[in-house]
């Protein structure tokens, strides 16, 4: 791979900047099962395992399920342990998801979001990650290559904080994001290794002084126990989130928290968007603000858990918001994220009115016109207060 | 509308288009610019169109659609023409170059472009690739004439940043062929 050097800043893809990422973390164990769009991630990682610039056990099995299964085993015995998948690919981990998170366990999933079949499409959208979300692994979303690789180091800390111990899935779009060279800002690699730290697991199955049993029978007496303790795991994580990316910010000068805003303090209308999209987004905000409309963003990076009472507060003197999803739940209402969003500010006396978009299926392009029609639309609801079309698709 | 210079190349699957806008991308942030890089992915079979784009800025890229306005169009294979769109979205001020053996003038009608603002320039980057590198990658000396025909990267940025990058990729022989290569696009490149 080439590392192109100026004022620190080098130029690689979504994909090259992850398998970096993964280099300077040195996992332990790595099973994986290379699927588009996420293929370079394991091709760029295989070539640093067999130049031996890592240690990691690189494990090439026959499925996703199967990639996901030996995370389960490898994390269960005390390893550190990443892999990488796309679209088909996490679906078909689907079953061991709930099994990861259900055992506590911390594996890193790198899910570079693809579209589903059927019709098969190899190209970006969110209904991948989005079919996971209540499979109680954290999910982080990611903009641009640099967050996608600054979350990983960060979603390590998060999975294997005492509070949490549970999987973390880092987000980043499909082609848009994987396939295209940005600038980066390269951790160093002693600054990265003491960041992210030695991996003591709490306990583990190779511990034969204190043994243990993973993935027991639990009955109708404590399965509903353990549920409650993961819940409340997941929820508290969102502290662990904030505390992290405050760290890293103090180590780095980036700083994350549960979700960026973007001219959003004074805005009478606002986009809610994941990802790449958000980019575009801000630029349609600018042009807007130009003309004198007072609009805004706000791009959850936070997914899971779904930080409702700080979204809420940061949405709440908003006059209309357009939640704009690049997945459907096919429930007939609108996106996941719509879903999120609206149930988040039914609270609030004075709700602002609110709508879902679905964009971008199957890497349809999403331009600045597009933001800038849906920010049209919300400035007929805000005059007059009257939301005509509740739920429906754009960029068609 | 914020300020970019956005690039568009085509050229058919194994010509290097990509790997072309790979390294415009990695040259220009190597001279201090904030670029992006990437490619349009179709069918995935040799022959096949393919395009690839860049955006380069002063300013952070936050733009993440396709580019559809270039103001720079490569062409590695002149056999698009007409079949892959090269011309959409263009302005008037564009700037084409063309892989041809033909003149800037034959190639500007078979473009079909009206506007008198447009420049068209062509080399021969196929021929240039067979005597320089061994074998056709007309990506390499198209490089090069993108460094004459244009003013935003210098021929000396492409040229340092391709063999302090690619020294560890490539032999010697490599290097020296793929350099010669820049430098004939350079020299040949004809433009109206």
């Amino acid at each position: 791979m080439a590392i192109t050097m100026t004022k620190g800043q080098v130029g690689l893809t979504g994909n090259a900047a992850i398998a970096y990422a993964m280099k300077q973390i040195n996992p332990d164990v790595c099973p994986a099962y290379p699927i588009t769009p996420s293929t370079a991630i394991i091709e760029d990682f295989s070539g640093y395992v067999a130049d031996g610039a890592v240690d990691t056990e690189l494990i090439t099995v026959e499925s996703e399920h199967s990639a996901m299964s030996a995370c389960i085993g490898a994390s269960a015995a005390g390893a550190r342990v990443m892999t990488a998948t796309s679209s088909q690919g996490l679906a078909l981990m689907w079953e061991m998801l709930y099994i990861a998170s259900g055992m506590r366990l911390p594996i890193i999933l790198t899910d570079v979001n693809r579209a589903l079949s059927a019709p098969i499409n190899i190209h970006c959208d969110h209904s991948d990650s989005m079919g996971a979300r209540d499979s109680g692994w954290i999910q982080l979303y990611s903009e641009t290559v640099q967050e996608a690789y600054d979350n990983l180091f960060q979603a390590v800390r998060i999975a294997e904080h005492r509070k949490v111990l549970l999987p973390v899935m880092v987000c980043l779009d499909g082609f848009i994001t994987s396939h295209a060279i940005e600038n980066i800002s390269l951790i160093d690699d002693a600054e990265a290794k003491q960041f992210v730290g030695e991996y003591i697991p709490r306990q583990h199955l190779l511990d034969t002084d204190n043994p243990i049993t993973y993935g027991a029978m639990s009955l109708p007496e404590n399965y509903i126990e353990f549920k409650h303790e993961q819940s409340r795991a997941i929820a508290g994580s969102k502290e662990v989130v904030l505390e992290i990316g405050k760290e890293f910010g103090k180590k780095f000068g980036r700083e994350y928290g549960l979700f960026e805003t973007y001219r959003l303090d004074d805005a009478d209308t606002a986009i809610v968007i994941l990802n790449s999209a958000a980019g575009t987004t801000k630029v349609a905000v600018d042009a807007l603000r130009k003309q004198g409309m007072k609009v805004g963003l706000l791009r959850p990076r936070l997914f899971r858990p779904f930080p409702f009472k700080e979204i809420t507060a940061a949405l709440k003197n908003v006059k209309a918001v357009g939640v704009l999803d690049r997945a459907d739940s096919m429930s007939g209402f609108g996106g996941p994220l719509f879903s999120e969003v609206r149930s988040a500010l039914y609270d609030l006396e004075a709700r602002p009115k609110i709508i879902s978009r679905i964009y971008g299926l199957g890497g349809r392009d999403y331009k600045v016109k597009d933001a800038v029609e849906v920010f049209g639309e919300l400035d007929r609801i805000r005059e007059t207060g009257k939301v005509e079309t509740l739920t429906k698709y754009i960029t068609l | 509308m914020e300020n970019y210079i956005e690039v568009r190349w085509h050229g058919r699957a194994q010509q290097g288009v990509v790997t072309a806008a790979k390294v415009l991308g990695e040259a220009c942030l190597r001279s201090g610019k904030f670029v992006q890089a990437f490619p349009e992915f179709g069918p995935e079979r040799m022959g096949a169109p393919v395009r690839a784009y860049n955006r380069i800025s002063d300013e952070p890229i936050r733009l993440h659609c396709q580019v559809t306005d270039p103001r720079y169009v490569l062409i590695a294979d002149p056999t698009l023409i007409g079949v892959a769109g090269v011309t959409d979205g263009t302005p008037e001020n564009a700037i084409f170059i063309v892989n041809t053996h033909k003149s800037p003038s034959e190639m500007r009608s078979e473009l079909k472009l009206t506007s008198k603002g447009a420049k068209v320039f062509t080399l021969d980057a196929t021929k240039i690739s067979l005597e320089t590198i061994g074998r056709v990658m007309p990506n390499t000396p198209m490089l090069g004439a993108l460094s004459k025909a244009t003013s935003f990267i210098t021929l000396d940025a492409l040229i340092e940043n391709f063999k302090e990058n690619y020294a560890k990729k490539y032999s010697p022989k490599v290097i020296e062929g793929n350099v010669a290569a820049m430098n004939r696009g350079f020299n040949e490149v004809k433009g109206e």
